[in-house]
C-alpha cells in the first residue's frame, strides 16, 4: 500500500508546525557593502586586521572562482544565485574584543539561551561541553578557554588563530580543502569570514566536548565560516556543530569550509546537528547548505569519524570526507538525513584509501516525506598502494508517502585486488505491519512513527555524543511528527 | 614407526609468537589428545602442521613418513597423506559437494599417475560412505558446506576423511557445536577409520569428546608449550580441576 | 508509433561510399560526449570510464564484403534456428516455422507495418549517441516477429561475425525482435570477428503482453575489436524478460541493456559474468524504468578481471511515483585476481513511490584465502584451487540460465576461458 491520504494529510499538517529557532534577533550590524569584488575581500581581511598571506590567498581564491562554473552534478535546482546581491560581511557591531563572557551583548546572550546554548559557563551541562558561538560572520564568545590551555589545547575563533597561533594556520588551513577544490570552497575561501580554529597538542585527549554553534541572523547575508581542527600524534578530541537561522522568505546562502588533520594514531569525532531553517511548506526561503567538509589522516593508525544528523535546509550539498593516507588509518560516516516538504538533500561521503590496510565505515539512512528529495551520494576509491584495505557501506532510505523521491549514487572504485569493498543499499517504506503493531500497543501514530524512524537511525544515533544524541532524536520526531506511512 | 615427528617447533602469528617449542612424536595406529585453553596454540599448531600460510615457523622441523612436512605445500601434504578436520569447516559457494569430492580425488591419483575416476563409479563410492555417516544425497548436491549446521559440516568433514583414507588425521575441534546425537555420529565415523597404520591427533577444549574417541596419550598445551603429558586419565583430571592448575605451576 | 515511411533503410548507400563519412560519424558522437561535461552531465555521467581516446584513433571505414559463417562447435548441439548477419548485412536464414515473420533491413522493397511500427520505439536516440549513429548508419540487419501464442521449441541463433580483413572497418547491425501476446521464445546472440573493428549493435526488443522471451548474449568479439552494444526492450504487462550476458572477448566493450517495464506484474531479469584479461575493458551498464506497478526486476553481475583488465558496472534502476509494489534487486561483484586491474562500479537508485523494497549491492575482493587453503589441505594444487574457486563464483550467474542445455553451452564457454586464462595468469603472477 502506498501512504493513506492520513499519512498525506498528517504530512501535511506538520508542514504548518513552526521551525522552532525562526525567530530574529534584533541587535546592531556592521556589514560590508553588498556585492563581491577585491573591495569586499580588503573590507572583511581589514576589518579581521589580517597578515598579507592569508589576503593574498584569498585574492587568489577570488581570481579561480571567477574562473570556475557552479557544479550541477547533484540532484538539486535552485533558480541561479545572484552572488553580487549578497553581503559577505555582517557582525554585531559591538565588537572588536570581548576579554570575557561579560562582555558579550545581553541580546546574544538571550538568542543563544533560546536557542538552548547557554554561554554561561557555570550552566553548562555538567561542565563537559565548551562552545564557541558564531553569530553571522564572526564568532562573538567562546567559553571554557582557560580551562582548555591548561592541557595546551588551542580553542579558539579562526580570526584570532590567524593572529595568535600563524604558525599552524599558515602551514594547515587549506591544506586538506585547496581553493580551487570547488566553487562553494573557492568562494569560501575568498571570503571567508570566521569559524572555530582547533589545536589538540601531542598525547592530549581532550577532557570536554567542544562545540561550536552557528546561527545565521542578518538578512541577505551569506555565511561563510570556516573550521580547522588539528589533531596532534596520539590526540583525541570530540567536536560538535550544530546550526540555526531565522525564518526568513528569501533563501540565504551557506558556504562553509572544514578541514580536519589527524596526525600519527590521532582521532578526531565531528560530530553535526544540522537544523537550519528548511524553509516553508511551499518551498520559499531557507537555507542553500553548500558545504566542504574533508578531513585527512595524515598519520599512521589516525582516524576521523564524521556523524552527521541533518534536518534543516531547503537545499543540502555536503559531502564530508576522509582521505586516509596514514597507513592503519580509519574512516567513518554516520549520517541521518531527513527531508521533507520541498527539502532536497544530497549529501554522503568520499573515501579516499591511499594507506595501506585503511579501513572506512559508511552508515547513512535517509528519510524523504512531503516532496522532498533525498539522495545519498558516495566515493569509496581504493588506490593502487591501498593493499588490504577494508570498506563497508550501508545505505538505506525511506520513504514517507509517494510524492517524495529517494537516491543512492555510490561510486565504487578500485585498483587493489587485496581490498575489499562491500555495498548494500536498500529503499523501504514504514510497513502497515509495523505501523499497526505499534497502535495496538496503544502509540498513536505519531509517536508509533517517531519510534520507528528513530530505530531505522539508530546505528547512526549511537555514534552521537550523548548530549547531542537527546537533541537529535527529538529534532528527527518534530521532523517527522505526523508522518505516517 | 615414527609417523610424525615435531621437534622444537617455534611458530608465530602476525609477529606474535605463539608456539614456544613444541615436541611431539605419534607412532603409527596412536591417537593422541592435545587439550588446552583458549589461545594455548592448538590452531595454530594445526596450522602448522597442515601448511596454513598465515602463521610463521621461527624454529625447529617437523618430519611426516619420514619426509620434511614444513617443505611441502597445503596440498602436498594433503596428498602425503595428512587430514586437517577443520573447526570451522569453509563454505564454498558455488562448488557442489560431489564435484569437490572428485576433485579431491582425482587431484591424488593425477599424481599417483592413475586414471581420473570414472563418475558413475565415483557417485556409488560416494554414496555409500555419505550414507553411513548421514550424510545425505541433498547435502552432496548443495555448495560444500554452505547453508549447513554445525553438525552436518563436521559430518562432511568427516565424509572426505573417510573417502581419502588418510595416514594422519588431526581433528580440530571436531566436537565444538555438536549436540550429542552429532558428537555420536561423528566420532563412530572417526572410530571406524582407527587402524593400526593411520594414527590422528585429536585437539580439543573438553575431556567429552574423549569419552567417544579413546585417546592413547594425553598433552596439555599452554603458553606455546606442552606442559605435561599422560594417559587419558589425564583428561578427567583436567576437567575435574580445570587448566588452572596445569599452567599456573609452569607459567 | 506509425508513420508514413515506406522504407526504413536510410539512403546512405552513396554516403557510405565516401571515405570518411562513417568515422566522421563517430568522431562527432565522441565529442558529444566529451564536449557534454560542462552543459549537459548526461552524457559525461554515463560514458565517464570509458576511455574514448581509443575511438578517437580509429578511422573506420564501412565495412563492404561478407563472408560464409557457421555457428561455433559448442553451440551446434542446441540444433536452432540459425540466422546470420556478416559485416553487418543478414546473409543466411534458416527455415523458419509459419509463425515467424522475417524482414531483412537491407530489403529495398517496402518495409512491412510492424517492423516500423516498432523501429526505435525502445529507445531515445537522443539520450544514447552511438545508438543515434546505428540508427543513422546501419545498412543491414533483421527484424522478426513471433506471432500471437506462438510458442517456440527450438532457440533461435542470431550469429553476428565481422571481418576486418586488414582494414579497420566499423558495422552498424540492426536487430528487432516483436514477441507477440502469449508468445514464448529463446533467443541466443553470439558476437565474433577478427581483426580491428567496430561492432556497433542496436538490438531492440518490443515484448508482448504475457509472452516470454530469454535473451542470452555471448560477446566472444576479437580482442582488438570495439564492441559497443544496446539492447533496449520496452515490455507490456505479465510478460517475462531474462537475460544473460557473457563477455569474454574485445578490446573495449560496453554492453549497455535499457528496459522499459511498461505494465504491470513484469518479470525482468538481467544477469551475467563478464570475464577479462590481457588490457580489456569491459563495462556493463544497466538502466531499468520502473513506469507500472508491481513488476519485479532482478540484476547480478560477476566480473572476474586478470592481469590488466578493467571493468565497469553502471546499473541504474529508477521506480516511478506509479510504479507502487516494486521489487527490485541489483548485485555486481567484481573478483579481482591480479595487482594490476582496476574496477568502477556504480549501483544507483532513484526511487519516487514508497511502497517499493528496492535493494542494491556491489562487493570487490579477492579470492577467499580460506577456501583457497581449504581446498589445498584436501590435495587439490593451488592453481587448480584458484580456478575452481573462480568457476564457481561464474557457476552462480550461469545458473539463472532457464533453459539447460544452453546453461551447460555457456558453462563450457566460461570454463574454457578459466582454463585459457585463469591458469596462465596465475603462472604467470607466480602466485
Amino acid at each position: 500500500m502506498a501512504a493513506t491520504a492520513d499519512t498525506v494529510r498528517h504530512v501535511q499538517e506538520f508542514t504548518s508546525r513552526a521551525y522552532k529557532h525562526g525567530f530574529v534577533t534584533d541587535i546592531c550590524m556592521d556589514m560590508a557593502p553588498k556585492g563581491l569584488d577585491e573591495s569586499t575581500i580588503h573590507f572583511i581581511s581589514n576589518k579581521k586586521e589580517e597578515p598579507d598571506w592569508l589576503l593574498e590567498k584569498r585574492l587568489e581564491a577570488l581570481n579561480y572562482w571567477r574562473l570556475m562554473k557552479e557544479p550541477i552534478w547533484a540532484k538539486v535546482s535552485y533558480p541561479p544565485i545572484d552572488y553580487n546581491d549578497l553581503y559577505y560581511y555582517a557582525a554585531p557591531s559591538h565588537k572588536p574584543k570581548l576579554n570575557s563572557l561579560k562582555e558579550v551583548p545581553p541580546e546574544l546572550l538571550l538568542t543563544y539561551d533560546k536557542l538552548g546554548i547557554p554561554l554561561k559557563e557555570q550552566e553548562l551541562l555538567a561542565g563537559v561541553v565548551a562552545v564557541d558561538a558564531v553569530f553571522d560572520s564572526v564568532s562573538v564568545a567562546t567559553t571554557y578557554k582557560k580551562e582548555l590551555e591548561k592541557h595546551g589545547i588551542v580553542f579558539c575563533s579562526i580570526s584570532e588563530a590567524v593572529q595568535n597561533h600563524s604558525e599552524l594556520t599558515k602551514r594547515y588551513l587549506g591544506s586538506v580543502v585547496p581553493a580551487m577544490d570547488n566553487f562553494f570552497a573557492c568562494l569560501n575561501s575568498a571570503v571567508f569570514t570566521d569559524g572555530s580554529f582547533v589545536y589538540i597538542p601531542k598525547g592530549v585527549r581532550c577532557p570536554i566536548e567542544l562545540s561550536t554553534y552557528f546561527r545565521i541572523n542578518a538578512q541577505n547575508t551569506g555565511q561563510f565560516e570556516r573550521t580547522l581542527i588539528i589533531a596532534d600524534e596520539g590526540s583525541y578530541v570530540s567536536y560538535l556543530e550544530g546550526c540555526t537561522a531565522p525564518q526568513r522568505d528569501e533563501n540565504q546562502l551557506h558556504a562553509a569550509v572544514v578541514e580536519l588533520i589527524a596526525l600519527d594514531n590521532a582521532e578526531i569525532k565531528y560530530s553535526t546537528v544540522q537544523n537550519w531553517y528548511p524553509g516553508d511548506e511551499n518551498g520559499n526561503g531557507g537555507i542553500y547548505n553548500f558545504v566542504t567538509k574533508r578531513g585527512v589522516c595524515r598519520g599512521k593508525c589516525a582516524k576521523i569519524s564524521w556523524t552527521q544528523v541533518e534536518t534543516g535546509s531547503a537545499i543540502t550539498w555536503k559531502y564530508p570526507s576522509c582521505i586516509l593516507q596514514g597507513d592503519g588509518s580509519v574512516g567513518e560516516f554516520y549520517s541521518v538525513a531527513i527531508t521533507n516538504n520541498l527539502q532536497q538533500a544530497d549529501t554522503g561521503t568520499k573515501m579516499i584509501h591511499l594507506g595501506k590496510g585503511t579501513k572506512s565505515t559508511i552508515v547513512s539512512k535517509g528519510i524523504s516525506a512531503g516532496h522532498s528529495n533525498n539522495t545519498y551520494r558516495g566515493l569509496v576509491r581504493v588506490g593502487k598502494r591501498a593493499d588490504l584495505a577494508r570498506n563497508f557501506t550501508q545505505c538505506d532510505s525511506l520513504l514517507i508517502g509517494d510524492k517524495c523521491g529517494a537516491h543512492t549514487v555510490p561510486y565504487i572504485e578500485s585498483k587493489n585486488p587485496s581490498s575489499r569493498i562491500e555495498h548494500e543499499a536498500s529503499a523501504s517504506k514504514i510497513s502497515d505491519d509495523q505501523l499497526f503493531y505499534c497502535r495496538s500497543r496503544g502509540l498513536a501514530a505519531e509517536d508509533a512513527v517517531g519510534l520507528i524512524v528513530n530505530g531505522f537511525c539508530k546505528e547512526v544515533m549511537k555514534e552521537l555524543p550523548m548530549e547531542f544524541a537527546v537533541e537529535a532524536q527529538k529534532l528527527i520526531a518534530i521532523s517527522l511528527e505526523g508522518s505516517v506511512g | 614407526m615414527k609417523l610424525l615427528e615435531i621437534e622444537n617447533i617455534h611458530a608465530e602469528v602476525d609477529g606474535r609468537p605463539i608456539l614456544r617449542g613444541i615436541n611431539l612424536s605419534i607412532e603409527a595406529g596412536q591417537i593422541h589428545a592435545i587439550m588446552g585453553p583458549n589461545g594455548s596454540g592448538k590452531s595454530t599448531l594445526t596450522y602448522v602442521l597442515s601448511g596454513r600460510e598465515t602463521c610463521k615457523v621461527t624454529h625447529g622441523s617437523v618430519r611426516f613418513c619420514g619426509q620434511d612436512l614444513l617443505s611441502m605445500e597445503a596440498n602436498e601434504r594433503a596428498i602425503a597423506g595428512l587430514f586437517l578436520a577443520m573447526q570451522y569447516p569453509v563454505e564454498l559457494p558455488g562448488v557442489s559437494g560431489m564435484t569437490f569430492l572428485r576433485e579431491v580425488v582425482n587431484a591424488r591419483r593425477k599424481v599417483a599417475g592413475e586414471e581420473l575416476i570414472d563418475s558413475m563409479e565415483f557417485l556409488k563410492m560416494v554414496r555409500s560412505k555419505a550414507k553411513s555417516l548421514g550424510v545425505s544425497d541433498e547435502m552432496l548436491k548443495r555448495s560444500v558446506n554452505v547453508g549447513f549446521s554445525g553438525g552436518e559440516k563436521k559430518r562432511n568433514e568427516i565424509l572426505q576423511m573417510a573417502m581419502l583414507e588418510p595416514k594422519f588425521c588431526i581433528l580440530d575441534e571436531t566436537d565444538s557445536g555438536l549436540d550429542i546425537d552429532a558428537l555420536k555420529i561423528v566420532s563412530d565415523g572417526v572410530n571406524s577409520l582407527r587402524s593400526f597404520e593411520r594414527s590422528m591427533l585429536v585437539i580439543t577444549h573438553y575431556q567429552r569428546l574423549l569419552d567417544h574417541i579413546e585417546p592413547d596419550l594425553v598433552h596439555v598445551l599452554a603458553h606455546g608449550r606442552i606442559q605435561k603429558t599422560g594417559g587419558k586419565e589425564l583428561a578427567m583430571q583436567l576437567e575435574q580441576r580445570g587448566y588452572f592448575n596445569f599452567i599456573e605451576t609452569t607459567a | 508509433m506509425p508513420s508514413n515511411k515506406k522504407y526504413l533503410l536510410p539512403s546512405n548507400a552513396q554516403k557510405n561510399s565516401e571515405p570518411g563519412w562513417l568515422s566522421s560519424l563517430f568522431r562527432k558522437a565522441v565529442e558529444e560526449i566529451e564536449g557534454s561535461v560542462m552543459q549537459d552531465m548526461v552524457f559525461a555521467e554515463a560514458w565517464r570510464f570509458t576511455n574514448l581516446n581509443a575511438f578517437k584513433a580509429l578511422e573506420p571505414i564501412a565495412a563492404n564484403s561478407t563472408a560464409i559463417l557457421s555457428c561455433p562447435k559448442v553451440f551446434a548441439e542446441l540444433n536452432a534456428l540459425e540466422l546470420h548477419i556478416s559485416n553487418g548485412i543478414l546473409t543466411w536464414i534458416d527455415a523458419v516455422p509459419e509463425y515467424i515473420d522475417l524482414f531483412d533491413f537491407a530489403d529495398r522493397r517496402i518495409t512491412p507495418t510492424w517492423v516500423i511500427e516498432a523501429f526505435g520505439s525502445t529507445i531515445n536516440t537522443k539520450m544514447h549517441p552511438f545508438t543515434a549513429i546505428n540508427t543513422t548508419a546501419f545498412s543491414g540487419g533483421v527484424a522478426m516477429r513471433i506471432r500471437k501464442g506462438a510458442v517456440m521449441k527450438k532457440p533461435i541463433i542470431l550469429l553476428v561475425d565481422t571481418q576486418a580483413n586488414g582494414k579497420i572497418v566499423a558495422v552498424n547491425p540492426r536487430v528487432l525482435v516483436v514477441l507477440e501476446e502469449d508468445a514464448v521464445a529463446d533467443l541466443i546472440e553470439i558476437h565474433t570477428g577478427s581483426g580491428v573493428y567496430i561492432n556497433n549493435v542496436v538490438t531492440e526488443l518490443v515484448i508482448g503482453k504475457n509472452s516470454h522471451i530469454s535473451h542470452y548474449k555471448l560477446q566472444a568479439e576479437d580482442t582488438d575489436a570495439f564492441h559497443i552494444a544496446m539492447n533496449a526492450a520496452r515490455c507490456a504487462a505479465n510478460s517475462i524478460y531474462d537475460n544473460f550476458a557473457l563477455s569474454t572477448g574485445a578490446k573495449l566493450s560496453r554492453n549497455e541493456i535499457s528496459a522499459t517495464l511498461a505494465g504491470s506484474h513484469i518479470n525482468y531479469s538481467i544477469n551475467g559474468s563478464y570475464l577479462a584479461c590481457s588490457d580489456q575493458h569491459m563495462e556493463t551498464v544497466t538502466f531499468i524504468d520502473h513506469v507500472e506497478p508491481a513488476c519485479v526486476s532482478h540484476e547480478l553481475y560477476k566480473g572476474v578481471l586478470a592481469n590488466h583488465a578493467q571493468g565497469v558496472f553502471q546499473g541504474k534502476i529508477l521506480v516511478r511515483k506509479n510504479a507502487q509494489q516494486t521489487k527490485g534487486y541489483q548485485m555486481n561483484r567484481a573478483l579481482l585476481l591480479s595487482k594490476e586491474v582496476e574496477i568502477n562500479s556504480k549501483p544507483e537508485l532513484e526511487i519516487y513511490a514508497d511502497d517499493v523494497t528496492c535493494s542494491h549491492g556491489a562487493t570487490v575482493g579477492e579470492l577467499d584465502e580460506e577456501q583457497i587453503f581449504y581446498l589445498m589441505a584436501r590435495g587439490i594444487s593451488k592453481k587448480r584451487a584458484r580456478a575452481i574457486m573462480v568457476s564457481a563464483y561464474v557457476e552462480e550467474t550461469i545458473n539463472y540460465i532457464h533453459n539447460l542445455l544452453i546453461r551447460d553451452v555457456f558453462r563450457v564457454v566460461a570454463n574454457n576461458w578459466m582454463q585459457q586464462n585463469i591458469v596462465d595468469t596465475q603462472a604467470i603472477d607466480g602466485s
